[in-house]
């Protein structure tokens, strides 16, 4: 069978790659382009690990075929740290201690990422929903919050006011 | 987002007889892909030869139809992905309706809101219009999934996968919505409420999909209401969900009145007796008590792991109540 052929841009790079029609987009980003941070959990929408950022709304890639990331805008965790270091996300997540075996850690990332990119001043309920489809079975999740809600205090204060 | 009349989802029943089972071709391909479908995970694919196709207008979306009795519609796919990973056959081409305009957009259009079948969910909690007039069918839509099943759920998928516990149906049906349904004989409009017919089934053809719903804007002092119980606070499934609109007077006594229950039976069902109870009147105590009697009347529950029958049908009356008492404050603050 013939497979796909997808032009998208992936972290900001121009992006090409060939895919099955019945493959996600998970195993796409993985197996083909070589994105490792997003991982296979639950592989059904309910974990969160495979979470991405498509066309400006997250998502869970392993619910996404990967044919319909044709000319479209894909963020995943490997786009957040920038060329002065980590993404504050990352540090916050690092000095807060947020994580332990550490395979849910992208997903949460890109999660609180796309809670930021819109509301940068959350509050707690408002962290709480925007990672309730992200699972951790370690942290108990109170710490990843915390660094959630330091990240977003740190960019506001790094920001210029506006 | 299509189905058969016949009481199985159209892929399903187009697959199943008529192609070689998924074991033997995963054989056929290899080790590895069988190894993938015996330890239920699909490493990379799922082992058939499903085609992809998304067209970009609705007559183009007919003619794939038409042209493919293997053929299956999907929107947001969080219901169709985890279905073929459960072993549904795979159908001989999936075809994506999101590049369809038509299909994705959310307009208001002089007295009424038209809502594209495949928008995603997360769209209608942006539209702060619709919020104000809709506020029921925004939250219900709102309850489907996490953040991320936001961004891919949508109406029209929620409906033809026809779950008995969709949330966002009964907040449709009490807004009298009307879905919009595209064929080889050109559109055709029928009642939300007589879409689904039974659990996994819908009156939809086989070569028919969802394009649009249509809600009348409400008139003054009109508003809705949708309530969901589950055991927990995010990310479960509907134990009972109930929905309301009513219309006060200029008095506050109950002008029209509409409820409709979800989970509590094969499809959703109406509680006709709550307009003969309310209408003419104000939501008193004693007349509530009434309608929660009849919600638990109406109820054809079953009993499973959220909950028994006795449990649900309990649930339902207090949930109706709850929203139409809500559904009244808001119509209240609506104003004249």
């Amino acid at each position: 069978m013939s497979r796909t052929h997808v032009t998208c841009t992936i972290n900001g790079d121009p992006a090409e790659f060939l895919c099955d029609s019945d493959q996600t987009l998970l195993d796409a980003l993985r197996d083909v382009v070589g994105l490792m941070g997003v991982k296979e959990g639950c592989a059904t929408g309910d974990c969160g690990a495979c979470s991405a950022i498509l066309d400006g709304r997250l998502t869970c890639s392993c619910l996404v075929f990967a044919p319909e990331a044709e000319a479209a805008t894909i963020e995943t965790v490997e786009g957040m740290a920038g060329p002065d270091g980590l993404h504050p996300l990352q540090d916050a997540f690092l000095e807060g201690a947020a994580l332990q075996c550490g395979i849910c850690t992208p997903g949460f990332l890109v999660a609180g990422k796309a809670l930021l990119d819109r509301n940068p001043d959350p509050d707690e309920e408002e962290v709480r929903y925007a990672i309730a489809g992200n699972l951790c079975r370690c942290t108990g999740y109170d710490k990843i919050v915390r660094s959630i809600l330091d990240a977003a205090a740190q960019m506001r204060e790094a920001a210029p006011a506006s | 987002m299509t189905g058969t009349g016949k009481g199985v989802p159209a892929g399903v029943a187009l697959c199943s007889e008529t192609r070689v089972p998924a074991t033997l071709r995963a054989v056929l391909r290899g080790f590895d892909s069988a190894f993938v479908l015996l330890s239920g995970r699909g490493a990379t694919s799922f082992g058939c030869a499903m085609r992809y196709a998304a067209p970009t207008s609705i007559e183009e979306a007919v003619s794939v139809l038409a042209g493919d009795v293997h053929a299956q519609v999907y929107a947001g796919a969080t219901d169709f992905i985890p279905q073929l990973r459960m072993g549904r056959p795979e159908p001989g081409v999936a075809v994506d309706l999101k590049r369809i305009d038509r299909l994705t957009g959310l307009r208001r259009e002089g007295d009424s809101w038209v809502i594209g079948a495949a928008t995603p969910s997360a769209r209608l909690g942006e539209e702060e219009d619709l919020v104000a007039e809709l506020p029921g069918l925004v939250e219900a839509a709102a309850l489907i999934g996490s953040d991320q099943i936001q961004s891919r759920a949508s109406l029209g998928g929620n409906l033809c996968n026809a779950s008995p516990a969709a949330d966002s149906v009964p907040a449709m049906v009490v807004n009298n919505g009307r879905a919009v349904i595209a064929g080889p004989a050109g559109m055709r409009t029928i009642p939300v409420a007589s879409v689904v017919t039974g659990p996994g089934s819908t009156s939809l053809a086989a070569d028919e999909f969802l394009v649009e719903f249509v809600f009348d804007r409400p008139p003054p002092r009109t508003a809705d209401a949708y309530l969901r119980f589950i055991p927990r606070t995010e990310m479960d499934i509907a134990v009972v969900g109930a929905g309301a609109r009513l219309t006060l007077d200029e008095a506050g006594r109950c002008r029209e009145v509409s409820v409709a229950l979800g989970a509590v039976a094969p499809t959703v069902v109406m509680v006709p007796a709550a307009a003969g109870i309310l209408v003419g009147h104000p939501l008193t105590d004693e007349a509530l008590k009434r309608v929660a009697a009849e919600a638990s009347a109406v109820c054809n529950p079953i009993d499973d792991k959220r909950g028994t029958k006795a449990y649900r049908r309990q649930v339902a009356g207090v949930l109706a109540v709850r929203a139409l008492r809500l559904a009244a404050d808001r119509a209240a603050r609506t104003g004249s």
